[in-house]
């Protein structure tokens, strides 16, 4: 777990008994409720604890937890990013349009696809930050407004048609497995890797950290703000284009409408995983667990039987909790 | 009202052990210590925002347990903090009774009552002022008094005041403490929070002093003095407030020619040696943070030229200003001098984070020796590096600003009240590492309106009224009223005097 986890540790050691409870719920809690949470699936159902059903559990939740590292970036520096959906569809319908052979232009090499559809998230992404960054605009209008546009471009660049006859090795990204581990679980843990040693590791990271925390105080300090907010939501672009050209590879088809609403989830995901709303605190393991939880909860749900609209209430109420619990910890 | 034996424990420190305090009717007693001596924890306990973990409080000799403030408001006691939290877009009125309008019928506020409430109640406190103007519209020294208004509506017995003079000018200080003398006399019981010493001695009729979370000492003000106070505070005789032994060197570290920024500050010019501490005195909002912003980047100049040891810079931002050796310690440490979610390792290290790291990876293990190395000089008290900054007491907290721009060793360092609202023992500090600082050859530019410790420290003193440059004077010409009598100038007054 990130730095600041173990200085709460440390200090959890001088308080007092009732206090020590406490802060173990609010620190802890979303662990704790995740743990639980297996144990009992894994009692009400036989077939949840199976390597298939855990395979399974994760792959589909690493669409969601994807856009979530990427929202995880954006919600440190205190702003938030509601385009993911949108950025998804993009980036996955242009990487399958480049793929397929029933789009016009013929064939590419998967890899061209790939980072075509990347750099489509990212320029969306990018033009977010460019309105935030440089004028100073609020992240909710401007993103909301690329939630919008972006659903739009979608629709605009595949005529409102899905895309299929998508080249087989293209396919690879979202169905393949290496050791039996799905290629979007490998891709999932390759990009926390990656994320984590960014923020945990290196300057950038701490950077994201110091702007969100305090943006005047960065400034003073040398911090290039205006670059890291940019930054961010060029990330969260990249993450939520990878998000749509698995989901893309996984359907076989890109669809226009693919990825409507996911940024509820996402941000949901980075929520209950403790990162702060206001910026400046959080983890990007918390995020992760956030993601694990949200899928669990689907799965689980599943396999009791029970309807789905009972677990957009069961969903609710847990992003609720999180805060609240965050709100504890705040007051301490 | 009285307490007895209160304590509280925080996690890693004792903030209260075993206080005990007896306040009377028609009494004003004051406490004093040093930022995190427990004055605060005391003040949370008293009005149930704390929960004690020993000890009673007794008002009239019964015992009282509040779970919040209401419950305190309710008893009589009521407390005016330090930092104001007016409503800035409502009135002085909806302020004063925000949580307690009085309605018609159940239903909708009657203004016009609350406004009259409001007019009497500032007006049996000798102050005129409209109830409907809002917040915003107030001057500081206004805001405190309609806070103290707002207390006193309450029909309190026992009222609280943390460093109520903390924000506002002396002249409005003054009329501050012929108001609490006032209340005293009418009987009132009143705990009156502060570290100066002046007023202490004006208006306390008891003095305890607070050190580490305990009582240190409880005496009648006519039985002791200032010295004995200031050295119970910080736990030793108090050789002498100020240290100054810096010399200067021939060589100008810094020149800044017909600097200009919009309506802030027109055509400034001065010469800083290596070697001196060079004071800016005017005050709020006369232009001298603004320059400072200027100087080292944040907001540029629109028109001069500054020179660093003879070559000319250029600061479009921060970044270029420190790469040129300065250093800014701004004004407001919560605002803009620290991160305060974060730990003081990242507090310390994010100025330096370039040098201490190879590519885009941060080197740890020399990032924590490097912090150690400075959080050491400074005799920072923090349980750990991984400390989150907003827990350290005030003179802390300074502190770590202090740390992070001196882990750079700029060769001039600009100090924008370095010591506001922190303990004497601290200033103490801040002002030998000063003098040592000037003495290494590095200089010093310090913005203050303290005018003791500006005159004690600054070897030139520049001043400033309305964003002009008004008067150099040197150490040993400053006079007080001088000073002042040219920061309140106007523009074209404005007059030289030479060193």
């Amino acid at each position: 777990m990130p730095e600041n986890h173990s200085a709460r540790r440390s200090e959890q050691s001088f308080a007092g008994g009732r206090h020590t409870l406490a802060r173990l719920l609010s620190e802890y809690g979303i662990l704790l409720a995740f743990l639980v949470l297996v144990v009992v699936l894994s009692f009400a159902s036989e077939y949840f604890l199976r390597a298939d059903n855990i395979i399974n559990i994760l792959r589909q939740t690493s669409i969601n937890a994807l856009l979530a590292i990427g929202m995880t970036f954006v919600i440190l520096t205190g702003g938030i990013d509601l385009s993911v959906g949108s950025v998804l569809a993009f980036g996955g319908i242009v990487a399958a349009s480049l793929a397929s052979e029933a789009f016009g232009g013929g064939v590419v090499h998967p890899l061209v696809a790939l980072a075509a559809g990347l750099g489509g998230g990212v320029l969306l992404g990018a033009i977010n930050g460019l309105f935030i960054a440089k004028w100073r605009m609020p992240a909710f209008v401007v993103t909301l407004g690329m939630l919008s546009m972006g659903r739009g471009f979608t629709f605009i660049y595949s005529d409102g048609m899905p895309v299929p006859r998508i080249d087989e090795r293209f396919l690879v990204i979202g169905q393949g497995t290496f050791l039996g581990i799905p290629f979007p679980v490998l891709i999932l843990a390759f990009v926390f890797l990656v994320s984590w040693v960014i923020l945990y590791k290196t300057r950038y990271g701490r950077y994201v950290y110091a702007v969100g925390g305090n943006e005047k105080s960065a400034q003073v300090s040398g911090v290039n703000t205006r670059w890291i907010i940019f930054s961010v939501y060029a990330i969260s672009g990249f993450c939520a284009a990878l998000a749509g050209i698995i989901l893309t590879a996984r359907t076989t088809a890109g669809l226009p409408q693919a990825g409507q609403a996911y940024e509820l989830d996402a941000i949901a995901a980075v929520v209950i995983g403790g990162t702060s709303l206001s910026g400046g605190r959080g983890t990007l393991t918390g995020t992760l667990i956030g993601a694990l939880l949200i899928g669990v909860i689907g799965n689980g749900l599943d396999l009791l039987g029970v309807s789905s609209y009972y677990q957009q209430v069961i969903k609710g109420a847990i992003i609720i909790v999180a805060v609240l619990l965050d709100s504890f910890r705040k007051r301490d | 009202m009285e307490i007895r034996d209160l304590t509280k424990r925080f996690p890693g420190v004792l903030a209260l052990d075993a206080v005990n305090l007896c306040l009377e009717r028609g009494s004003v007693h004051a406490i004093c210590g040093e930022n995190g001596a427990g004055k605060s924890t005391l003040m949370n306990l008293l009005m149930g925002i704390d929960s004690r973990d020993r000890g009673e409080i007794l008002i009239d000799g019964r015992p009282v347990q509040f779970v919040n403030p209401k419950q305190a408001l309710a008893a009589g006691i009521s407390i005016i903090e330090q930092e104001l939290n007016p409503v800035p877009e409502m009135t002085v009125a909806e302020n004063m009774f925000l949580g307690r309008e009085s309605t018609r019928f159940g239903l909708w506020v009657d203004a016009r009552a609350a406004q009259e409430k409001a007019r009497q109640i500032l007006a049996s406190l000798g102050i005129e002022l409209n109830p409907r103007l809002k917040m915003k519209e107030l001057s500081l020294a206004q805001i405190q008094l309609v806070e103290i208004g707002k207390a006193l509506s309450y029909d309190s017995e026992i009222l609280i005041m943390d460093e109520p003079t903390s924000a506002i000018a002396e002249k409005d200080a003054d009329r501050l403490l012929d108001l609490v003398k006032s209340l005293r006399d009418q009987g009132k019981g009143i705990l009156y929070v502060s570290h100066r010493m002046n007023e202490i001695f004006r208006v306390a009729d008891t003095i305890t002093v607070f050190r580490d979370g305990r009582c240190v000492s409880t005496q009648l003000a006519s039985e002791t003095n200032r010295p004995e106070v200031v050295s119970l505070m910080i736990g030793r005789k108090l050789e002498d407030e100020y240290t100054k032994n810096n010399r200067i060197q021939p060589e100008v570290a810094l020149s800044v020619r017909g600097l200009s920024r919009g309506d802030d500050f027109h055509d400034i010019s001065l010469e800083v040696h290596a070697g001196e501490i060079y004071g800016i005195f005017g005050l709020m909002g006369s232009g001298r943070s603004e320059f400072f912003d200027a100087l080292f980047g944040v907001e540029p100049a629109d028109e001069g030229e500054i020179c660093l040891f003879g070559d000319r810079c250029e600061h479009r931002r921060p970044k270029d200003a420190m790469a040129n050796g300065m250093a800014l310690v701004t004004e407001d440490r919560k605002k803009s001098g620290l991160v305060l979610s974060s730990s003081v390792r990242d507090n310390v290290a994010l100025p330096n984070l370039r040098q201490l790291s190879c590519g885009p990876l941060i080197l740890e293990g020399r990032e924590k020796d490097a912090v150690q190395r400075i959080t050491d000089r400074f005799r920072l008290k923090t349980p750990s590096l991984r400390q989150i900054v907003s827990r350290l007491s005030g003179g802390n907290q300074q502190k770590v600003v202090l740390a992070k721009w001196l882990l750079r060793s700029p060769r001039i360092l600009l100090l924008d009240e370095p010591t506001r609202g922190i303990d004497i023992g601290a200033k103490g500090e801040i002002y030998s590492f000063m003098s040592e600082y000037a003495n290494e050859g590095h200089a010093i530019l310090l913005i203050s309106s303290e005018l003791p410790e500006i005159i004690a420290m600054s070897d030139r003193i520049l001043v400033f009224s309305n964003g002009r440059a008004v008067g150099e004077c040197s150490q040993a010409e400053a006079r007080q009223e001088e000073l002042l009598r040219l920061a309140s100038l106007s523009v074209h007054e404005g007059e030289v005097l030479h060193a």
